[in-house]
């Protein structure tokens, strides 16, 4: 318990090899994301994306001084499994990899090691949380420098909690019905106004201004994925991202964080991919 | 009323901050010089100390913090920042921090994520033993001059006192116990 509490208003790094380790945390990184390609190359290449090399994420781990985070496939147990052998710090059952059940995520219960899981809503947001993540996180549409779908999601988490506050007691079991979700977290909610754990964003980060944002539409912190290591310029856009993220209500500030950072990762619109090309569309 | 300021970067803010609301101070988040002006105390918070030390030197509040607690404002550091007060850290004496209380700690030396674990502390001064939570918690390897240990915890201090400064290796904000807070807010801050 509580490690996630304590990832709040920071930044999580997509890191590929110890350099870029070391670069996200002489950033202010509060944790990496090891993993063997970002999402922009999965989205390119194609093929089958799997969980990384052990031997590549203890490297990592060695590397570095802050938390260190692995994905796993959707429903892939046993990944999991593997993940938790290492030692590291949390999990993210990730639909950036290809999904290993379409019909069921993992119980996370049943591990000591924390989870994260992506939603596109308050109901699918819940369900992740009734099977046990630690943290909840937007799916966005990752590798794709483009943050609508983040918003998309963060906005329909967020309208969602707000529509249960202005429930009465007797419409919860209908919302809950409806969202799909367990009655006692929808209860949850509707009275705290608030996720019962912490809700980050993710999916599309590729500026400073990105990351304000997010965290202006409620985002406790921000996962960066593509956005730093396809940039031009890594180093400054890691640190630009970091102070953006702290101090999102400064627009002074973040006029200046966002001076001279170079060319920002090239990046797609997301309406000229088609349903099968959207990772976001993985989970359920 | 006192106003009780959280050191406003990065990390477990939100939940310091409704335990010092619930016993009824004020609260203000520091993240520039100018906040250090409406505040009687500061908490520094759990997070990521490497993270909040570089953004404590990058916006410029490092110095006008370090005089502030140097000069008498009561400050209690909880995990990442007890690390931010150590005056000495061992494996990697040069990570940016406040560095003004006399104790040496080492970083993650209860382990990892898998290792956190929570558990009941007998707290000088305290008739109840206080709950405690350990998240890759930082441990005390040794207190200097002018530093009392409050609680222990397998034969390391884990919340120490030294005048107006507080540390704990753990989380009392992740409890529903304010007995900490209260203990800061009432006998270490004036108004």
């Amino acid at each position: 318990m509580g490690l996630a509490e304590m990832l709040k208003n920071g930044v999580i790094m997509d890191v590929t090899n110890v350099e870029q380790a070391k670069i996200a945390e002489d950033a202010g990184a509060i944790a990496v994301m090891a993993l063997e390609r970002v999402p922009s190359d999965i989205r390119a290449q194609g093929g089958v994306a799997r969980m990384s090399d052990p031997k590549m994420i203890m490297e990592i781990k060695k590397a570095v001084s802050i938390p260190v985070m692995a994905k796993c496939r959707i429903g892939h147990i046993a990944e999991a499994q593997i993940l938790q052998a290492l030692d590291i710090d949390f999990i993210d059952e990730s639909e950036v990899l290809t999904p290993a059940d379409e019909e069921f995520h993992i119980n996370k219960h049943d591990f000591k090691i924390p989870f994260v899981c992506g939603c596109r809503n308050l109901g699918e947001a819940l369900r992740r949380i009734g099977e046990g993540a630690a943290m909840i996180r937007t799916k966005g549409e990752a590798g794709t420098g483009n943050i609508v779908e983040a918003v998309r999601h963060m906005r329909a988490v967020m309208g969602g909690i707000h529509r249960l506050q202005a429930c009465s007691k007797e419409e919860l079991m209908t919302e809950a019905k409806n969202l799909g979700a367990p009655y006692d977290l929808v209860c949850y909610v509707a009275e705290h106004g608030k996720l019962p754990v912490p809700n980050f964003s993710a999916g599309g980060v590729a500026t400073p201004a990105d990351a304000a944002l997010m965290r202006l539409l409620g985002a406790e912190s921000v996962f960066v994925g593509s956005g730093i290591f396809k940039s031009s310029n890594p180093k400054k856009v890691a640190k630009a991202i970091v102070e953006a993220t702290t101090n999102y209500m400064d627009a002074k500030k973040l006029a200046k964080l966002s001076e001279n950072l170079g060319e920002a990762m090239h990046g797609i619109d997301v309406r000229q991919l088609d349903d099968k090309q959207l990772f976001a569309n993985r989970g359920w | 009323m006192k106003t009780i300021g959280i050191l406003g970067i990065q990390g477990a803010i939100e939940e310091h901050e409704a335990m010092l609301q619930s016993i009824g101070c004020n609260t203000r988040w520091v993240k520039e010089a100018k906040d250090l002006r409406s505040i009687d105390g500061i908490i520094l918070p759990g997070g990521e100390s490497t993270s909040m030390g570089k953004q404590l030197e990058w916006s410029g509040l490092m110095e006008p913090l370090r005089k502030a607690i140097a000069k008498g404002m009561p400050a209690f550091g909880t995990c990442a920042g007890m690390i931010l007060l150590a005056k000495e850290l061992e494996g990697n004496n040069l990570q940016s921090r406040l560095g003004l209380m006399n104790i040496v700690v080492k970083r993650n030396a209860y382990g990892s994520q898998l290792d956190s674990f929570v558990t009941d502390l007998k707290v000088k001064g305290f008739a109840q033993p206080l709950p405690a939570v350990f998240i890759r918690a930082p441990r005390i390897e040794a207190c200097g001059e002018g530093v009392e240990t409050l609680a222990s915890y397998k034969e390391h201090p884990v919340l120490v006192r030294q005048g107006n400064m507080m540390a704990a290796s753990f989380h009392p904000e992740l409890t529903d116990c304010t007995e900490l807070h209260r203990y800061f807010a009432e006998q270490m801050v004036s108004e």
